[in-house]
């Protein structure tokens, strides 16, 4: 077991300016004892993995509601993979019809979250998927 | 106070008391007995709840202070306008869904932008990669803008642009382009949205800080005044803080409170608010909670008819009616058992219409799963069709005026906005509010709220928190998709127009955009001048955000 508090970075990439499911999912996040970091509006991917970077987070997660994400998601992950960022957990969630939920979960990102999804099962898989992680790297991620 | 009761047969004591007595002994569901946006609500209202001056606080249809309705006839006059939100693609996919909604009998035209549109930029801009066309419509210039209303006569249709940041430069292409079918400006009717402060606390479609926002407001409501005279200058909006998680009661209040700010902002300007006031028009959500909702529309009407006559010392009736498009609520909408959503959507438009809505909006069954199909648009106008002519509801004003409950509500609702006007006051206004987050702050909290409510199950969703459906990997509804060439041939259509224009005549006005924007000239026009000259809109708002700067968002969290 790693006790060591998990760092996420939650973050609106594009023109979409529906952020209160970001919102709720990081004071949710918050609550369960982790360090979350929240992007603002408006960020492109680049701002996106910068602030990644600086704040060495465990956890990317993206919300995006305006049918831009096959674009900006890949280029999101592109990015993150250019700083050497490649293992953080990939997280995102918003209005994504399935069939790209399965392309996004083929393209490096671990699980995509839909419309409804309880706020707790969010949270539970972060911890759960962290702790995976820190388990089989021996603490790093 | 001279307050007296709605109806006058009061139960005996006694049989109150028995009331009372059997009520509690009874068992009860396992519930919380509370409105959506959590008030408590007792089990019964009578009049004792409802303290009420019929001629002060409900006056009649079409008579102040408006409780009842704006028009003296209610829908025996008219019905409200259907007008259901469109946009996606091109200019010309949507002219086409355009067609489709008026064939069916749609009676007003609403268009939806995509967001390179919303936040003033161009579809080649580097922003605006992957967003063209999504959300909504890509209009980059006057030349889209005449695509997207080609066949479709300026002079005999209303049209509601839903835009913000940048509304004075669309609606500038829209003048512009009614300028070119032949039709004056003063034959136009519709309405821009063009309320920037719910953006900053809400929407977040914006293109500069608030002050010169707001100073690009006035100069709409001042040259509408005298040259478009139909058109509906602003479109104050409270559906989209109650889509971001607000309550019923926050809703009106902020809604209210950044109107009174447009009107002091006016005045301000030197205009007279008589001028101005029968323009403005406003724009709320239709949710749930099918009770307090009505009760929110009559308190609006009511509230603002008091502060127009009375703080603002408007004279004109028209300045003191609140007339509103209402659109049922989108975050109510689940992906889980998408047709369900049909059900949710006939009763907050049902809520509406008792509620005396001017135009409405009804949500397609698959909008949390991506933009309306055909199919699902049709559904929705047709549940607007069916309230209008089958159920019979359209014949009475504001049928549930004098129900102790819903008056109570109505009551209820005046005095939480009321205590939020204070509150805004003390705290220096509602841009002040805006610009240090408080606002905001209050409504993510309302949302995380309703979150906490609907996983601890208190608050119940069909498909999402019980009677739930194994639907494995997704719904089994079609789903609109855009192409991806409509990116590729706005560029082209962009790149071409810049070549084809007389570039002097492109720069000078641009230059005339930028002079206006230290002087005190009216921008619209500049605007319009720029619009003729095929300036394209990114063009017009990179001169607004390098004069005005960018607005920075303040944290939240």
């Amino acid at each position: 077991m790693n006790d060591q508090k998990i760092r996420v970075l939650v973050a609106k990439p594009g023109l979409d300016g529906h952020d209160r499911g970001a919102k709720t999912v990081a004071s949710v996040l918050r609550d369960h004892g982790m360090e979350v970091i929240y992007t603002g509006l408006h960020q492109t991917p680049e701002m996106i993995a910068e602030a990644a970077q600086q704040e060495d987070v465990d956890v990317v997660g993206l919300s995006i509601l305006s049918g831009a994400h096959m674009s900006l998601f890949p280029r999101v992950r592109d990015e993150l993979v250019k700083r050497g960022l490649g293992d953080v957990l990939l997280i995102g969630g918003g209005i994504i019809p399935g069939d790209d939920v399965t392309k996004l979960e083929s393209q490096g990102f671990a699980k995509l979250f839909g419309p409804g999804t309880n706020t707790e099962e969010i949270a539970k898989y972060v911890i759960a998927e962290m702790a995976r992680r820190r388990a089989a790297t021996g603490g790093r991620r | 106070m001279s307050a007296t009761r709605v109806t006058t047969p009061v139960q005996s004591v006694d049989a109150q008391a028995e009331w009372e007595l059997a009520y509690r002994s009874s068992k009860l569901r396992d519930c919380e007995f509370t409105t959506l946006s959590g008030t408590p609500l007792k089990p019964l209202y009578g009049p004792d709840d409802a303290p009420i001056d019929p001629a002060r606080d409900l006056g009649l249809p079409g008579a102040f202070p408006y409780t009842r309705g704006v028009h003296p006839t209610m829908y025996r006059g008219r019905l409200w306008t259907m007008r259901q939100f469109a946009g996606f693609g091109s200019a010309k996919q949507t002219n086409e869904r355009f067609k489709f909604l008026l064939e069916h009998g749609q009676t007003g035209l609403s268009t939806a932008f995509d967001f390179p549109t919303l936040m003033g930029y161009d579809s080649d801009h580097e922003y605006a990669r992957g967003e063209v066309g999504q959300v909504g419509v890509a209009i980059s210039s006057l030349e889209d803008m005449q695509t997207l209303f080609d066949g479709i006569p300026l002079g005999e249709v209303s049209t509601s642009m839903t835009i913000n940041g940048p509304a004075p430069i669309l609606l500038a292409f829209y003048i512009a382009c009614g300028e070119r079918q032949g039709v004056s400006p003063k034959d136009l009717r519709g309405t821009v949205q063009n309320d920037i402060l719910k953006e900053y606390q809400a929407q977040h479609a914006w293109l500069v800080p608030v002050e010169p926002a707001l100073r690009m407001i006035t100069d709409v409501m001042g040259h509408c005044a005298k040259h478009v005279p139909q058109w509906n200058t602003i479109s104050i909006s409270g559906y989209h803080i109650r889509e971001a998680g607000s309550t019923a009661a926050q809703e009106l209040a902020f809604t209210l409170a950044n109107g009174m700010e447009y009107v002091r902002r006016g005045q301000a300007a030197g205009l007279d608010v008589d001028q101005f006031g029968p323009r403005l028009s406003f724009f709320f959500d239709s949710h749930l909670d099918f009770f307090e909702e009505v009760a929110k529309f009559r308190a609006a009407r009511r509230i603002w008819a008091r502060k127009m006559r009375d703080v603002f010392g408007a004279k004109d009736p028209r300045s003191w009616m609140l007339r509103f498009h209402t659109q049922t609520a989108g975050v109510s909408l689940t992906a889980q058992q998408p047709e369900n959503n049909i059900v949710r959507t006939a009763f907050e438009a049902l809520a509406a219409v008792l509620g005396g809505t001017q135009s409405l909006h009804t949500n397609s069954m698959d909008e949390t799963l991506a933009l309306p199909t055909e199919k699902a648009v049709k559904i929705a106008l047709r549940t607007q069709q069916v309230i209008a002519e089958e159920i019979e509801v359209a014949h009475v004003a504001d049928p549930l005026a004098g129900s102790y409950f819903v008056e109570a509500q109505t009551n209820r609702l005046e005095q939480e906005a009321e205590t939020y006007f204070k509150e805004i006051e003390k705290r220096g206004g509602v841009v002040a509010a805006t610009e240090a987050g408080w606002i905001q702050r209050e409504i993510h909290r309302s949302a995380v709220q309703y979150q906490r409510a609907l996983e601890q199950g208190t608050k119940r969703v069909v498909g999402v928190n019980c009677y739930q459906e194994d639907e494995g990997k997704g719904p089994q509804i079609e789903i609109l998709r855009i192409d991806p060439n409509v990116e590729r041939e706005q560029h082209a259509r962009l790149t071409a127009l810049k070549k084809r224009r007389d570039a002097a005549k492109a720069k000078k006005a641009l230059d005339d955009v930028r002079d206006a924007c230290s002087g005190k000239d009216n921008l619209l026009e500049r605007f319009i001048a720029a619009a003729h000259a095929d300036c394209t809109l990114g063009e017009i708002a990179d001169v607004l955000r390098e004069r005005f700067g960018k607005y920075k968002e303040p944290r939240i969290l």
